[in-house]
């Protein structure tokens, strides 16, 4: 069996002091594509932020392919940095640049290839997402939907080992959600990356997701892990069926 | 348009469009443990009715056993999906807090920010010498970009101004010293003016208004559209990639703006002089020269010099440190122009202190 490519252990999450999750305790499979989900506020995004060393974790450690991020020094940080790719919710492409600059950026700091190498490799992972031939494009000269499409090829500019995710259907029409799960299934076939999602998507978790884990509000902390198709047939409680079944179960009953 | 109580029955009936008032109805049965609404004829209603009603029954304690019978069907549809919902315990009130809780709290909100002011200086320096070092991560493209913006774009405003100052100044300064038949000194006092100190201000006031506040807006965007992080992620300096660019083109520009500002400021008395005050050109040419001095001039460059480090500060420091929404970027804005002018204004008492004991 391979050893876990994250390995959360009794992480605590949150903001000066109040702590939003507890006792966190998970571990995501190499070449998973494993979903957070839970309530809006209910802590995903700051879960998210704490695994990728944008947020301190109140306590606890989480084990980014062996290095904590937690106490990692500067230059392991920046190690892990060539292995994870990130897709924030809104792209966050930076809008003074080019799309072809914006993709160029981590491959101009981290590598050593030549100019015209990586005038290549831009143009295939723009191609990859869908956007050949926008690289002179900038970001408010795209749609939403194409924006984070860039922001996909940016995040796996320098073939990461994980790719996260951060509510990629935001703002997105059903059908660009859809191409966006599709493409998320095929890097993961075809490239064999790690995929964590933080979503409440119910249509995008049920396509694509095979390991998830609920954060439940009431009680702080995970209160289901799993399929997300198998916890729909089998739920753990009543609040994972409610999210699930976007409460229909409830009113079913009364 | 009645309200009766009757037992543990509300009892509307008429029409509800007109005003009426439930809650004293309720008061006398705030102790009541259930209590039914009751249609007794109602002719007409509207949702204004359904809020007093509402708010009447929401002072009821949330134990109280409530029921609606036969009202209209909208009425009592609107009511309960009112009443489904149990209100918030309310927000504590911060007003509450007496005169010292405040001054404690606003005590430890000032050190904190002079604290983290500090740790930016420090890291603004550490970027520094990264560059120096040829380590720091920034693009060229960016530099010049920020060159051209606070370099020859803002030589018109900055021109503009100063004109206006060394008018103003000679102006002011001649109907003084008109008096003792002395005109002609205005030349020495626009000169002296605007080249130790006058124009390095005035160049401060408008790049710290025009510049300052343009780079807490980009930088406050950036941090509202999660690129700041998205930096981080990449392992990217944040103070490397922003502000360096950003620093250079300033401390480059803003003695070249001060020089440019000393200029068109004597060039404004000039026009004061020559054209109102009828004295010849020849002379307040010969008068400034003489009243020029090296010293001065130095002085003043090297505030313009300070004054830029103080407003790539200032502008860089509340863009990165502010908060994620539209609100936040105006207030980054304005406190990057606000502190910018304060800092400068003390900059510039322990510069003058410095060349005073030094002498110069």
């Amino acid at each position: 069996m391979t050893s876990p490519i994250i390995k959360a252990q009794n992480l605590s999450i949150g903001y000066d002091n109040h702590i939003i999750m507890d006792r966190l305790c998970f571990e995501i499979k190499r070449g998973d594509i494993f979903i957070i989900m839970g309530g809006s506020g209910c802590g995903k995004s700051t879960l998210l932020r704490t695994m990728i060393g944008l947020l301190p974790a109140l306590n606890g450690h989480v084990l980014v392919n062996g290095i904590d991020v937690v106490t990692a020094t500067e230059n392991k940080k920046k190690h892990l940095v060539t292995q994870c790719g990130i897709l924030y919710q809104s792209g966050a492409l930076f809008s003074s640049m080019s799309l072809f600059e914006n993709v160029a950026l981590p491959l101009e700091q981290y590598t050593s290839y030549s100019e015209r190498k990586i005038r290549e490799i831009v143009r295939f992972k723009l191609a990859l997402v869908g956007l050949a031939g926008f690289e002179d494009f900038y970001p408010s000269e795209i749609s939403g939907g194409m924006r984070k499409r860039a922001g996909l090829a940016r995040a796996l500019a320098l073939d990461p080992e994980i790719v996260f995710f951060d509510e990629p259907s935001a703002g997105l029409d059903p059908v660009s959600s859809k191409h966006l799960d599709d493409l998320i299934l095929e890097i993961n076939k075809i490239l064999g990356m790690t995929i964590v999602v933080v979503t409440h998507e119910l249509s995008s978790l049920f396509n694509i997701g095979r390991n998830c884990i609920f954060l439940d509000s009431s009680v702080k902390t995970i209160s289901a892990r799993g399929n997300p198709n198998d916890l729909l047939k089998n739920p753990p409680n009543e609040r994972v069926l409610a999210f699930l079944t976007r409460g229909m179960s409830n009113e079913k009953r009364s | 348009m009645t309200v009766k109580i009757k037992g543990e029955n509300l009892i509307l009936s008429g029409d509800l469009t007109e005003n009426f008032f439930v809650s004293d109805a309720i008061q006398s049965l705030k102790n009541g443990k259930r209590l039914v609404i009751q249609n007794g004829g109602i002719s007409e209603w509207n949702q204004e009715s359904v809020v007093t009603l509402y708010s009447g029954l929401s002072q009821l304690p949330t134990s109280t056993d409530l029921q609606i019978k036969n009202l209209p069907e909208g009425m009592s549809h609107l009511l309960e999906l009112a009443l489904k919902t149990s209100p918030k315990d309310e927000k504590t009130i911060s007003s509450k807090e007496d005169f010292f809780e405040r001054l404690g709290r606003r005590g430890i909100a000032i050190s904190r920010s002079i604290k983290s002011g500090f740790k930016f200086l420090v890291k603004m320096i550490t970027s520094w010498e990264r560059q120096i070092r040829g380590k720091a991560i920034y693009r060229k493209k960016d530099f010049l970009m920020s060159l051209e913006d606070c370099g020859p774009k803002a030589v018109m405003i900055v021109s503009l101004i100063s004109f206006m100052i060394g008018l103003i100044l000679a102006f002011v300064g001649a109907l003084q010293l008109k008096n003792f038949g002395a005109q002609i000194y205005v030349a020495s006092l626009v000169t002296i003016g605007m080249t130790r100190i006058m124009g390095a201000v005035m160049t401060g006031v408008i790049m710290a208004g025009r510049t300052g506040a343009s780079y807490a807006a980009t930088i406050g965007t950036m941090q509202v559209n999660e690129e700041l992080d998205a930096l981080q992620t990449m392992g990217i300096s944040r103070i490397d990639f922003l502000g360096l660019p950003r620093m250079n083109a300033l401390l480059m520009s803003m003695p070249i703006l001060v020089l440019i500002s000393d200029f068109v400021g004597i060039l404004g008395g000039c026009f004061v002089c020559v054209f109102l005050w009828e004295i010849p050109l020849s002379e307040y040419i010969r008068y400034c020269t003489m009243a020029f001095s090296l010293q001065n001039f130095l002085v003043g460059v090297f505030h313009g010099f300070v004054f830029g480090l103080v407003i790539t500060l200032c502008g860089c420091y509340f863009g990165i440190t502010c908060g994620r929404n539209a609100d936040s970027v105006g207030k980054a804005t304005t406190n990057a122009v606000v502190y910018s002018i304060v800092w400068m204004i003390v900059m510039t008492g322990i510069i003058t202190l410095i060349c005073e004991g030094l002498g110069i």
